[in-house]
């Protein structure tokens, strides 16, 4: 019953499982500090990645390797973000590109010099893109969260669609002709250059990286938080969820709106990287690809969903060489991961949240045994 | 009893979709007279001797020069995506020419790098990030797209690589200061009052309907056209977007509007079923595209409603140069050269002559093209300060008889 | 987006008009060349219902089963001698060369949604995977399909097919309706009353309703429910094969390798917004969907708003009606 293997530990009656305990499962079983002492070491490699450019990990010569990073840790950035939503609140969400447009037009109306508003600091446009995008949310959740499954997928699928067709139309959007010179960070290196270039992959990762990490904090606290374990009701089962109390509409809202100012925040910092604003690529393959990030890694699992879109970012940029053939391969390899493992590459897990995970372990005086049954699951793996 | 109803169901429809083909069938003789559009169609003769250069620079040089083995040039540009066929278009116009230079030159194998874009601005800066950081690249050709060229000009400044764009049309992109910017046709700004002075002047257009697609380049050609135009297109004017194929309601706009012209400003994958479902309603005059438009492929995919089509280009047609078109042939596996197959010859044979002349680094080559003055297949090849051709001349074009024929200089 | 319009103001806004008098006077050629295109969609959309009816998953790569019925049309006419212009043929040979092409667009769409659910969905229903991996596996089949075309066709579109030269049938106030919309939307209603009537009346519908309403139940009766499931993409595919053959007859040039794409989109919007799961909804949210386009267009000005009214026009609908204007009904119990 568990999501990595097939070995049956539905009841604790098993012998095996309480001896051969799992990475994760002792993973999950030690205590928050020395997860983190543990994390220092991965956190460092990962900020050295740039600089190490691994041979074989490594873009070149197709791309250069830190601008293929960073585009790595948007999308991470996005499917945490994305993640909210989908993972853990349950809500099919198909048009999340729609906040990552407006974050990425919000920064470039406030500092491009082809923008008649007035400007302000690009920094500034990061807190602004969430708390504007975070409006949207709430426009477009107010009235729709009451819909049920696909429909809510195609309604936020036409919002998405619906924002990038105004960029199109609306005169001041300027449609392809787009916006140049969007704002960056101040900050210039010894040679009297920004540091904070279109080229220069390795301070936009290191930014982004950053604020990937703090939002994965904030997440991760509101995962555990008395909001998290509603959305995770709410995604198990709406109705149930509602009768014991839950306010289902308001916690559905909250998803919607953290989701929202996420993807706002990515969209401002490929805005301020590219420098360059316009129409394209804020279309259905975009939010599409945006979704299979969240999925292929694991929805509703934090570090899946990062290595979800590691692989959905990394892929196309590894093999650029291949032109057409790098979609075929991808699709392909999509299909292939989804047999192999349905539940993503890291699957969710139900597990004890907040104090539970210590009660469990001080009652019981082993770490918790993981279920997987979850909505997220194959119907037929829910327990007889 | 179900089954009995199912079948006579089945039969009722067989019958009725007999008689409604054959209403359409009926038709299909008549269709020949399709030429109902062309008692209005203004004749513009076909002028066949073509304004080749005869000095043009070709991209075999002397057949002496050497450089090192590592030299290369870099093609930047859409290969795979939506609009991967003009990246094609042009790669192929720059691998013919330095496949020549290097056949003709055994001691100086250039060789050429291509990288794709996908026509994504946000994708292009980490492709020329890569360009510019591989020493052995001196010379570049893209970007193709003005979207993804804005998005990376200033990497190209900031490494000081020379590139020629063979197609992006957009007149801001020569506002930056880039020093290293240089486009290798005109922009939309001498376009678009040429095709306003053929369509009121050659085509004798008293009204005419200007249709934008979503593009960088559909609209700042529009713009510039229908300033050239005025009162002549004010009240009869459509958008639509790209990708976009079902134009019933644009047809029905410009049916009731009765112009003598219908400008599009736009490439020609929305161009040619524009025209064709224009056509296939029954309008009556003439449909003038831009270069993005003029491309044997817009016949093709228009069929012969495209007989109404005229087209303005800055561009001497590549297919009409039968020493070209072959050999072009040889390259693309058999494609005939496409819209800004010819700028990409001739923006690599730029390139390679400035490798020819001994050049080694990025400094010199970009000096080179700067001070450029010679005649290429296309046009003379000289620029402003700003990276814009110093002139620009812009040809008319016409179908005739399923051919893109030449009909003089407009502008 | 106050601050915006505000500046639109100050500028006057060239991108939007309320055309009044040209929504009136252009109204009813919009609505049939809108009920034409609908039908389209609403063959298309067909597709997207029938297979959510019975597995409740939205077929992403439909789109693209569609544009490979579109590829058999233009290969079975380029083969029998259409071209850019259209052939003087006489009737019965024009009707028979266009029921064959219809037949192998059928043939050719039908046996990639079979295939499709062959290959991408059936292991993943052995493995009982989660709704989401379904979603990505059609996304991923989505992406193959395309590029594996775009691999083997190259990116341009194919050349123009021209099938025959409508002509004015009806003139009614000067408002005319030519063959070609009269052929596509008779032709589309007719093959949906046959799809509707086979579900509703013959003993395969029956089961395929049994399995929607409820798969275990179904098996328990003894409804082959892995039959029903290739079944219904079968009907799908083979409907998405006809609608081929529409859209090829009015947009010659139409096949490309992303040419389902946009048309997919819509057609799945249709079917919500009949209501997803159910056949005469689908019928009515392409017929809507496709003259609301054009109303649009017109009323706003140019035809970069089709997309943006259909768009507005269902998350409305869905507002007032959150399971679609007919509801979901593809396993409600009929006589």
């Amino acid at each position: 019953m568990t999501t990595t293997s097939d070995r049956p530990t539905a009841s604790g009656s098993t012998p095996a499982s309480s001896d051969k305990v799992s990475i994760r499962d002792r993973w999950n079983s030690l205590p928050r500090p020395q997860q983190w002492a543990w994390l220092i070491p991965v956190v460092v490699l990962i900020y050295a990645l740039p600089l190490l450019n691994p041979p074989l990990l490594t873009t070149e010569p197709g791309t250069n390797f830190p601008l293929a990073l960073f585009d790595a840790a948007r999308f991470a950035l996005i499917a945490i973000g994305l993640n909210v939503v989908v993972g853990q609140a349950g809500l099919l969400d198909l048009g999340y590109v729609g906040f990552f447009a407006i974050g990425s037009y919000v920064a470039a109306l406030l500092t491009s010099p082809d923008s008649v508003l007035w400007h302000i600091p690009y920094l500034w446009t990061l807190p602004l893109a969430m708390v504007i995008t975070m409006f949207f949310g709430l426009v477009l959740g107010g009235p729709t969260l009451r819909l049920r499954g696909d429909y809510l997928a195609i309604v936020t699928l036409g919002f998405g669609e619906i924002v990038r067709l105004l960029a199109t139309i609306v005169g001041p959007l300027k449609g392809q002709v787009g916006f140049q010179g969007v704002g960056r960070p101040p900050g210039t290196a010894a040679d009297g250059q920004p540091i904070f270039t279109t080229s220069n992959g390795t301070a936009w990762y290191w930014l982004c990286v950053t604020i990937t990490i703090a939002v994965l904090f904030l997440v991760g606290n509101l995962e555990r938080s008395r909001v998290g374990r509603a959305w995770i009701a709410i995604r198990e089962d709406e109705d149930a969820a509602e009768i014991m109390g839950v306010a289902t509409i308001r916690f559905k809202l909250w998803a919607f709106v953290i989701g929202a100012a996420i993807g706002g925040l990515s969209g401002a910092l490929f805005a301020g990287q590219i420098g360059f604003v316009n129409n394209q690529k804020f279309d259905v393959p975009t939010s599409v690809l945006f979704l299979a990030a969240v999925v292929l890694g694991g929805s509703g699992n934090k570090v899946g969903v990062v290595l979800g879109a590691f692989v959905v970012s990394y892929l196309p940029n590894r093999f650029v060489e291949l032109a057409a053939y790098k979609y075929l391969i991808f699709g392909v390899a999509l299909i292939i991961l989804m047999m192999f493992r349905p539940q993503g590459l890291l699957g969710a897990r139900q597990r004890l949240l907040a104090y539970g995970r210590q009660a469990y372990l001080r009652l019981v005086g082993r770490p918790e045994q993981v279920s997987s049954d979850s909505s997220l699951r194959g119907e037929g793996e829910k327990p007889a | 009893m179900a089954r009995a109803r199912r079948i006579a169901v089945i039969a009722g429809a067989a019958a009725l979709a007999v008689v409604l083909a054959g209403c359409a069938a009926n038709t299909s003789s008549s269709g020949d007279s399709g030429s109902g559009g062309s008692a209005t169609k203004v004749d513009v003769p076909e002028v066949t001797n073509l304004p080749v250069p005869p000095n043009a620079v070709k991209p075999a040089g002397n057949g002496q020069a050497t450089c090192a083995a590592t030299t290369t040039i870099a093609f930047a540009g859409a290969l795979s995506g939506a609009n991967a066929q003009l990246g094609i278009n042009i790669l192929n116009g720059a691998q013919l020419a330095v496949n020549q230079h290097n056949a003709a030159n055994a001691n100086c194998q250039v060789q050429l790098k291509k990288f794709d874009t996908e026509g994504d601005p946000g994708k292009a800066p980490g492709i020329v990030t890569q360009v510019v950081s591989e020493t052995d690249i001196i010379g570049g050709i893209g970007l193709p797209f003005s979207g993804e060229s804005k998005a990376t000009g200033a990497i190209f400044e900031q490494a000081g690589l020379v590139h020629l764009t063979p197609s992006a049309t957009n007149p801001t992109l020569t506002q930056n200061g880039w020093t290293t910017f240089f486009r290798a046709l005109g922009n939309d700004n001498v376009q678009g009052p040429a095709a306003a002075k053929f369509l009121t002047g050659k085509l004798g257009a008293k009204k005419v309907c200007v249709i934008q697609d979503d593009s960088d380049y559909g609209i700042g050609l529009a713009k510039t056209t229908n300033d050239a135009l005025g009162a002549v297109a004010a009240d009869c004017q459509d958008k639509i977007t790209t990708g976009q194929k079902d134009f019933s309601s644009v047809v029905n706009k410009v049916i009731a509007a009765k112009p003598d012209a219908v400008f599009y400003a736009g490439y020609y994958a929305e161009g040619a079923p524009l025209d064709q479902q224009l056509v296939t309603k029954g309008y009556q005059g003439v449909f003038v595209g831009p270069d993005g438009v003029k491309d044997d492929k817009f016949i093709q995919q228009a069929g012969d409603a495209s007989n109404n089509a005229f087209f303005t280009c800055p561009c001497v047609p590549g297919e009409l140069l039968p020493e070209f078109a072959d050999a072009y042939k040889g390259v693309s596996g058999g494609q005939a050269p496409g819209t800004y197959s010819l700028e990409g010859y001739d923006s690599a044979t730029i390139l390679l002559a400035g490798i020819d002349s001994g050049i080694k680094d990025r400094a010199a080559l970009k000096d080179f093209v700067k001070n450029y003055d010679k005649d290429g297949f296309s046009k003379h090849f000289k620029w402003d300060g700003t990276g814009e051709l110093a002139a620009t001349t812009v040809y008319g074009y016409k179908v005739q008889a399923g051919k893109i024929v030449y009909v003089g200089t407009i502008g | 987006m106050p601050v915006i319009s505000t500046i639109v103001l100050a500028q006057g806004p060239d991108w939007i008009k309320f055309d009044i008098a040209a929504f009136v006077s252009q109204f009813w050629n919009n609505t049939i060349d809108g009920l034409a295109y609908g039908a389209i969609y609403a063959l298309v959309a067909m597709g997207y219902t029938m297979v959510y009816g019975v597995l409740q998953l939205i077929n992403f790569a439909h789109s693209e089963v569609f544009i490979v019925g579109a590829y058999a049309v233009f290969f079975t006419l380029a083969a029998l001698g259409f071209g850019p212009s259209a052939p003087g043929l006489s009737l019965p040979a024009l009707v028979g060369d266009l029921v064959l092409a219809m037949l192998v667009a059928m043939l050719a769409a039908g046996l990639m949604a079979v295939l499709l659910e062959r290959v991408a969905y059936r292991p993943l229903r052995r493995r009982n995977a989660p709704r989401l991996a379904f979603l990505i596996t059609a996304i991923g089949a989505s992406f193959a399909i395309q590029y594996a075309l775009f691999a083997w066709r190259g990116a341009n579109p194919e050349p123009a097919v021209i099938m025959f030269r409508p002509q004015p049938v009806f003139d009614i106030g000067g408002v005319i309706i030519d063959s070609q919309q009269i052929t596509i939307f008779v032709a589309a209603i007719i093959l949906m009353i046959i799809v509707d009537q086979f579900v509703n009346r013959t003993r395969l519908g029956r089961g395929l309703r049994a399995v929607a309403q409820d798969p275990d139940t179904a098996t328990l009766m003894g409804v082959n429910k892995e039959r029903v499931i290739v079944l219904t993409f079968l009907i799908g595919g083979i409907l998405a094969g006809a609608a081929a053959l529409f859209y090829v007859m009015k947009v010659p040039a139409g096949v490309q390798f992303n040419g389902g794409f946009i048309l997919g989109i819509k057609a799945f919007a249709a079917a919500v917004l009949g209501g997803i799961g159910n056949i005469r909804g689908a019928l009515l949210g392409g017929l809507l969907l496709g003259v609301i386009g054009n109303y649009g267009a017109t009323l706003f000005g140019n035809a970069q708003w089709i997309d943006v009214v259909a768009f507005v026009v269902l998350v409305a609908i869905l507002m007032v009606r959150p399971t679609g204007i007919l509801g979901e009904s593809l396993g409600r119990a009929r006589v």
